[in-house]
């Protein structure tokens, strides 16, 4: 049963790294630091390019090897989202279900990695897959939690008025509580990303390529150089995609209630159009 | 229907709300045993929310709703559009049961038939002033074009037009409020509630405010239930008042009732310091022409200033001030009584007019 699961999840994950690999680093460099003005600002984005120019300067397999560990972030962290959302929603919503999933959330977190670690290895085997897993398990609990806390931030007398409006328990939930929710969640999403990196080391004991693989193999020949090109690599990694996320918490006030689309390079682009019209 | 026309738009039946736990079994030993709020909360653990309110809304009525904070009247206003349900007791608008609704007839009742104002204004941060106002047409499924062409009518009523595009926190608190007037009003519905809308405001800003929303109600007609705890703004803007005071409706009537015959200290106390001037009227004040004959023998009326029945104080008190005669009340052409002075300045005092009068 876990093996036709476990196929369609491995092509996903090579999918992802596939488009990854395939796009050449300068461009690569251009399209995040792109992101990173768009979602945070120029700063973030000159931060974000300096980042990627030293991880493409650490050595000549560097680049290749985080696009790996990137893909395998990317995929942990859509299903943590797909996991994690309607997780906190409805621990956000029902207090049963919150004191429920509290202390499920707490064992996950402090857990050690390697209890886990050898079922599931038991259970699908060494490679991607798993080691998504157990990235999962580790940074799943901030998303979860800071959703259900953005859930329950939500000031109550908006969700009233909505109720003596008409509106059903799921037009507010789409209309008033996510949206209201949204800058606490995007931290959380921030944290979940942060932790899933840090997952990688650990995560390449079961066979996952990538930047933790080099660090653990550095680590068997007591290389120094290898182990700082693996560990420069995380940390160049970890800040351009802090940088990239951190920026979409900022709620629209702080943005002087502009749309995203009137900031950032695509607000010069769309600027054109709209001068032109 | 002519018959729900007569019951009143609002009809309230009872309504009774125990909070705590076992609120259910409180309020069966309530039935049975006539139980008081102190041995309630001794025995069941459980607040009396609003005891045993009844009242009726007439179509086009403005009736306020006056006490205190922790009266009670916030939460009773909540069960008209059902944001509580009643521990006991039904609400009928329109002749309908609204605590037997269904939840999507309940949600159609809400966009359609009523429009609500908080004294916390509770617009969406995150959504324009258009946006805010059209939210009921929004979620009945309304279309994009229609919307807008609503949600600039509700603003232009409450004079907010090119306001449209900003969003609520940067209005100050004066046009927030009439953002959420003209969410209340934009499904044109047959009921208002306002939960005391103007309280949080600045004085002169609730003066405003509230001259813009008589304005507006002797325009459009709404059966309005408005709550406050300023009894010069019920009395200003009620057609009715009913006064409040843990849970409990103590009276129910017209300015001139509740100030010129409280039902009991506590209201007596209330409107105390409440000018008579705009209120009594002639008619409270005057003494029947016969007896008024029979005292003092017949007079010549005919240098007599006349007043209507319905005249306040304060024009009889115009009327007064160019005369030594006492004035005349008539009704359709027909003289029915007399106003003295002494009447007129004991009226003033909201004393009766026989007080302390030498025998």
């Amino acid at each position: 049963m876990i093996q036709p699961f476990k196929r369609v999840f491995e092509s996903v994950i090579v999918g992802i790294e596939g488009s990854l690999q395939a796009v050449p680093p300068t461009i690569m460099l251009i399209i995040l630091s792109l992101m990173a003005w768009q979602t945070a600002g120029r700063r973030a984005a000159m931060v974000v390019a300096g980042c990627l120019v030293i991880l493409g300067l650490l050595a000549p397999e560097a680049w290749g090897l985080a696009m790996t560990t990137l893909a395998i972030v990317i995929a942990s962290v859509l299903l943590c989202v797909l996991i994690g959302l309607p997780l906190g929603v409805l621990a956000g919503k029902n207090d049963r279900f919150e004191a429920f999933i509290r202390p499920v959330l707490d064992t996950m977190q402090t857990i050690p990695a390697f209890v886990y670690l050898v079922p599931v290895v038991m259970m699908i085997g060494i490679g991607n897959v798993s080691g998504v897993i157990v990235t999962i398990i580790f940074a799943l609990p901030p998303l979860v939690r800071l959703t259900s806390l953005g859930i329950r931030g939500v000031n109550h007398s908006v969700v009233e008025a909505a109720r003596a409006f008409g509106a059903s328990p799921r037009q507010i939930l789409r209309k008033v509580e996510l949206p209201l929710a949204t800058p606490t969640i995007l931290a959380g999403l921030n944290q979940t990303i942060m932790l899933s990196l840090s997952m990688v080391v650990i995560a390449s004991m079961i066979s996952v390529k990538g930047l933790g693989n080099e660090v653990l193999r550095a680590m068997g020949r007591l290389d120094a150089g290898k182990a700082i090109v693996g560990g420069l690599g995380i940390v160049m990694l970890a800040i351009v995609l802090d940088r990239i996320t951190q920026g979409l918490g900022r709620s629209g006030r702080d943005r002087g209630h502009r749309h995203w689309w009137e900031t950032g390079p695509v607000g010069q682009v769309t600027a054109m159009f709209r001068k032109t019209k | 229907m002519a018959g729900s026309e007569r019951e009143g738009v609002i009809r309230c039946e009872g309504i009774w709300k125990i909070f705590g736990e076992k609120s259910r079994q409180a309020m069966e030993a309530v039935q049975r045993e006539g139980l008081s709020k102190r041995e309630i909360r001794e025995r069941f653990d459980c607040v009396v929310g609003v005891q045993d309110a009844s009242f009726s809304v007439s179509r086009g009525e403005i009736f306020c709703i006056m006490g205190l904070s922790g009266s009670g009247k916030s939460t009773l206003i909540r069960h008209i559009n059902r944001l509580i349900e009643p521990t006991s007791g039904a609400v009928y608008i329109e002749g309908e049961n609204v605590n037997a609704m269904n939840p999507q007839a309940l949600r159609h009742l809400r966009a359609e038939k009523i429009g609500m104002v908080f004294q916390s204004m509770a617009l969406m941060p995150h959504r324009t002033v258009r946006d805010n106002v059209a939210f009921s047409l929004e979620v009945r499924g309304v279309a994009e074009a229609e919307r807008a062409k609503v949600a600039a009518r509700a603003i232009e009523m409450v004079d907010l037009t090119g306001w449209d595009a900003k969003y609520p926190d940067e209005l100050s608190g004066g046009m927030q409020q009439r953002v959420g007037l003209a969410r209340a009003l934009a499904a044109d519905p047959t009921i208002l509630l306002m939960d005391e809308p103007f309280s949080a405001l600045d004085p002169l800003i609730r003066r405003q405010l509230q001259g813009t929303f008589m304005e507006l109600s002797a325009e459009l007609h709404k059966t309005t239930v408005f709550i406050t705890h300023d009894l010069d703004e019920a009395i200003r803007i009620g057609d009715r008042i009913a006064i409040m005071k843990d849970g409990v409706l103590v009276q129910i009537g017209t300015p001139e009732e509740i100030v010129t015959e409280p039902a009991d200290d506590y209201v007596a106390e209330f409107v105390a310091g409440i000018s008579k001037l705009d209120l009594v009227t002639a008619a409270r004040i005057m003494q029947p022409l016969a007896q008024y004959l029979k005292a003092n023998g017949p007079q010549e009326t005919g240098a007599w200033p006349v007043s209507k029945p319905s005249d306040k104080l304060n024009e009889l008190v115009d009327l007064a001030v160019g005369t030594d005669h006492p004035i005349l009340v008539a009704a359709d052409g027909q003289p029915i009584g007399v106003v003295t002075k002494r009447a007129l300045l004991r009226g003033i005092q909201g004393r009766d007019e026989t007080e302390g009068r030498a025998a």
